[in-house]
């Protein structure tokens, strides 16, 4: 029976601010999901802390809404103790690239099979608008009493640069292309990194829907140029299609020029994308074969009676002394 | 007192083999039927500095070390420097003639107070400021000192397997010196060159050359000092299995046995070698206990006989503990392991899962702290920590082990309680434990049940597709199906949250899931049987009842021993689970004390503020210790004589150790 977006809704109230560049992303989601036809009690959406990590919430799958800046590591365990779930993640920029920054750097080292969707509107919506790690130097926002005193970080950079093997921007607003984005995110074998371009409507007022839509950014014929681009439309190739250094190399120094353009002319799509590197499932099932045929939460314990299943003779043996 | 065993210590630099031969030394006599109970003392350094093992044996049941050192094995100066002190009259001293002329200071590694004082105690005598010094000191005490001229011992070994290059035969130093003090105390050569075979099995010409030296310094000793040194070593006749075992190992084990399937952890001292030992052994055979024939084993076995844990080093232990709570909310039994500083960043993950309702267990290997504190030493200044880490209010368990045995099972106990509960237990096992290695009987797999409470493989009962996770049942206990489980789905949230997970700030909601949360201790408090909460060891009617928990455990029961044998009767109440506290239990034993003597591990005498909060019954006479080093039983049978003779202050702090 195919899913329909319906039944991906839940009714739990959802209480963003109108206008919530959030909204976008949570349709996106759920258009997604519908078309790939999943399995809602196979997939599982974790979330931090934030307005946007609210999402889990409005989506009728598992949802594992956590700590502020620790969405990954929880996810983490999940998808290692069941493998065979769909992992999904979603957070704010403040969360996932402040306060989760290490998480968001080191589990790009370990290329497990989740896509991780960041949220990103510059500003830490929920406690009132301060400035996030991803407003640039010098930028004002509208709570701000004085002009950011921090640079900002760029995530696509940070995220080729720690190792995710699908790295792509999509805008909330433009929720056809980022439904697209997210399945092919989902679809990436291996860890998939995916910014989105999101206004805050209540408290950033420089990066807002019109800004993004190109209010004031004019050709010189005077025609209003929006401020984003499709990379899949200029011919740009993020995918490494060969098992060759050279071309990973070569797709990676691409990727980071790209990461590059922001403001005016700021390009969405896929940044790049390498399905040759191991993920961490394959990676621990090199480790102990087993791994894969019987992950963590396939494994029988114990029997009805309470007797452990797991023969741990080989190991007292190797104790003895007499 | 009168010790009916042997005291042996070996020292040298770290990194020069001191944990192999020590090993050598335990498992040579675990082998010829002795019990053993071994003690390490180490630097946080890799290598350099200077780190030294206490092995003691015994032909009877031992469980802690003793100060006194009746035979030091030596092969360089510090530790001739460092322990000679301790040595008892009639006791041994082995060390290598080359190293004679070595002076106090030429030795960078020595702290400033501890070189003053023997300077000072060798200007006294008349003796030199070096190793001839020390020996002398020691010899008018009356000890043996015996020189062994190890290098040309071992040229002559080298010559056999036409090795000459030095730094090579001087990684049998070790070995050599563990066979000169067994040659010494006339054991079993046999015994120890087949110890020796079996340490080195993986490098067969090694094995050789080390089975050699045995044989070299054991024709050395026997032409140079036969029958020169009174206490003998013989090997006694044991019945059934027994094991020589490390703290962290068992726990290692017993997690496996248990069936924890994730565990988590970021590099801390003294925790990761258990992580290390599960990585090693992370593919595992499931079908059943031991060689024993099970009917219900064959179709478990050809459906899935090969399972595995997985094993992840994680970038900080917030990473590690919410990895392991992830691994909880997927139905999979996970923990992690740390100590202290790593505890410290774990708070607000245990927060999350009382709040979630999910089991996790951590084992927290208590070392001296604040802060980086000791790094490498013992201490057990974690108990109030674990009692209240995180904000707010939720359940959760603290449970800690006494000794290596007590440590397998409270493992496994420690995973049913998070499962049965659904909340997170701290399971402490203190640096002394994790350390020491020590002859146990075999443990008893059949004794192990595993519990894992209202767990669910299926949902029938989802309404239009969502399932009440925190389900109003009359114990607080609702079932619990893991995320991925088909028929439904739920919600988790660090929020309050209603039954389906999802976020509320309903005030008769609150109240209702603080209740349903909180009461789940009161009903563990009536569930859990009282011998599985803690031990009480001796007379009923006695003299001294001590209250302790932790690894102090092995020191009172032998300090009770000799006691005992001085005509005092002493009783010991050892709690092994903190919280839930068995109030009603400890008040009835400590209320018909005569004197109660509180005995820490740490400044405060922590669990006696415990006591007092849960029973108000006051503690007055404690015997901690902080120093970082392990209570010795004779230190500890010192201040039990003191207290009961009437003459003690009512707080002895111990002090011993190198």
């Amino acid at each position: 029976m195919a899913l329909k977006l319906s039944d991906l809704k839940t009714t739990a109230h959802n209480d963003w601010c109108p206008g919530c560049g959030d909204f976008g992303i949570l349709n996106a989601v759920q258009m997604a999901l519908a078309d790939m036809n999943v399995d809602p009690s196979s997939t599982v959406v974790v979330s931090g802390v934030g307005c946007s990590s609210k999402a889990p919430h409005f989506i009728k799958t598992y949802g594992v809404h956590t700590l502020h800046g620790r969405a990954v590591p929880f996810a983490t365990g999940i998808k290692l103790a069941n493998p065979n779930l769909e992992v999904i993640i979603e957070g704010g920029d403040g969360d996932g690239l402040g306060i989760g920054a290490g998480h968001f750097v080191n589990s790009g080292r370990r290329n497990i099979d989740m896509l991780y969707i960041v949220h990103d509107n510059e500003v830490y919506g929920l406690t009132k608008g301060q400035a996030s790690p991803t407003l640039g130097l010098g930028m004002k926002t509208k709570s701000l009493p004085t002009p950011n005193i921090n640079q900002g970080i760029n995530p696509l950079l940070l995220a080729i640069a720690s190792g995710y093997t699908w790295v792509a921007r999509g805008y909330s607003y433009d929720v056809r292309h980022l439904k697209d984005l997210i399945m092919k995110g989902i679809r990436h074998k291996g860890y998939a990194f995916l910014d989105v371009l999101q206004p805050c409507p209540t408290y950033n007022d420089i990066q807002t829907k019109e800004y993004w839509a190109g209010e004031g950014n004019l050709d010189p014929t005077g025609k209003t140029l929006p401020r984003t681009y499709k990379l899949e439309e200029t011919g740009y190739d993020g995918i490494v299609h060969n098992d060759d250094p050279h071309e990973v190399e070569q797709k990676i120094q691409q990727a980071v020029l790209k990461s590059f353009e922001f403001g005016d002319h700021t390009p969405i799509g896929v940044f790049y994308q390498n399905e040759f590197v191991p993920t961490y499932e394959e990676r621990l099932a090199g480790r102990s074969p087993s791994y894969k045929t019987n992950p963590p939460a396939a494994q029988e314990i114990a029997r009805a009676d309470g007797t452990p299943l797991t023969n741990i003779s080989k190991l007292l043996d190797e104790l003895r002394v007499s | 007192m009168k010790r009916d065993d042997f005291s042996w210590m070996i020292g040298g630099i770290q990194g020069s083999g001191v944990d192999t031969s020590a090993n050598v030394f335990a498992r040579a006599a675990a082998a010829g039927g002795l019990h053993v109970f071994g003690k390490r003392e180490y630097y946080s350094n890799i290598k350099g500095e200077h780190s030294y093992f206490q092995v003691r044996v015994s032909k009877d049941l031992i469980r802690s070390h003793v100060d006194t050192v009746d035979m030091l094995a030596t092969y360089e100066e510090e530790t001739i420097f460092r322990h000679a002190g301790e040595v008892r009259k009639e006791g041994a001293i082995i060390y290598d003639p080359d190293q004679e002329s070595r002076r106090l200071d030429q030795l960078p590694t020595i702290e400033a107070p501890v070189k003053a004082a023997l300077m000072a105690e060798l200007s006294k005598a008349g003796l030199s400021p070096d190793v001839k010094g020390v020996l002398e000191l020691a010899r008018r005490r009356g000890v043996h000192i015996y020189p062994v001229p190890y290098s040309d011992l071992l040229k002559a070994v080298g010559s056999k397997f036409g090795e000459t290059s030095l730094s090579t035969l001087q990684r049998m130093l070790n070995v050599m010196a563990v066979a000169a003090s067994f040659a010494l105390l006339s054991f079993d050569e046999d015994v120890v060159k087949g110890t020796v075979k079996k340490q080195f099995r993986s490098k067969p010409k090694v094995a050789e050359m080390n089975a050699e030296a045995v044989g070299t310094a054991y024709d050395f000793i026997e032409q140079k000092y036969a029958g020169s040194f009174a206490y003998k070593l013989s090997p006694v006749k044991v019945d059934g299995v027994r094991l020589f075992v490390r703290g962290n190992s068992v726990v290692a084990m017993a997690k496996e046995l248990a069936g924890c399937r994730l565990q988590t952890y970021y590099p801390i001292t003294p925790a990761s070698d258990e992580s290390e030992f599960l990585e090693g052994h992370a593919e595992m055979q499931l079908d059943g206990s031991a060689g024993q024939e099970n009917p219900q084993v064959g179709e478990v076995a050809a459906l899935k006989n090969k399972g595995s844990i997985a094993v992840v080093q994680s970038e900080d232990e917030i990473a590690a503990i919410t990895m392991a709570i992830g691994g909880g909310l997927a139905g999979v039994r996970s923990s992690t392991s740390t100590s202290g500083p790593g505890f410290s960043l774990m708070a607000e993950g245990m927060g999350y899962a009382g709040m979630n309702e999910v089991p996790v267990v951590v084992t927290l290997y208590s070392r001296a702290g604040p802060s980086t504190g000791l790094p490498t030493r013992h201490e057990q200044g974690d108990l109030r920590f674990a009692l209240h880490a995180g904000h707010g209010e939720f359940p959760r368990f603290v449970l800690a082990s006494g000794d290596l045995e007590e440590a397998f099972y409270d493992t496994v106990r420690a995973f049913n309680y998070a499962e049965k509960y659904q909340t997170p237990v701290i399971h402490i096992v203190d640096k002394a434990l994790a350390n020491s290695d020590g002859t146990l009987p075999m443990l008893d797999v059949n004794r192990v049940k595993i519990d894992r409470g209202e767990f669910l493989r299926e949902i029938t009962d989802a309404v239009n597709g969502e399932y009440e996770r925190f389900k109003r049942t009359p114990n607080g206990i609702s079932p619990r199906p893991p995320v991925g489980t088909r028929g439904g789905v739920y919600w988790h949230t660090g929020d309050e949250h209603n039954e389906l997970g999802h976020i509320s700030e309903d005030p008769t909601i609150r109240d209702y899931m603080m209740e349903k949360r909180m009461g789940k201790i009161d009903l563990a408090d009536k569930e859990i049987p009282i011998s599985d909460r803690l031990n009480f060891f001796g007379p009923e009617d006695a003299d001294i009842t001590i209250i302790s928990w932790g690894s102090t455990k092995g020191a009172i029961l032998d300090a009770m021993e000799w006691l005992q044998q001085d005509g005092i009767k002493v009783n010991f109440l050892q709690i092994r689970l903190v919280h839930p506290f068995p109030t009603e239990y400890v008040t009835k034993i400590l209320s018909r004390a005569k004197k109660i003597v509180g005995v820490e591990m740490n400044y405060s005498a922590q669990l006696i503020g415990i006591v007092r909060e849960r029973t108000c019954i006051p503690v007055k006479q404690v015997v901690v210790k902080y120093n970082g080093r392990p209570m010795s039983s004779e230190e500890l049978y010192d201040a039990i004589k003191m207290i009961h003779e009437g003459n003690a202050p009512t707080r002895i702090v111990l002090k011993h150790g190198a």
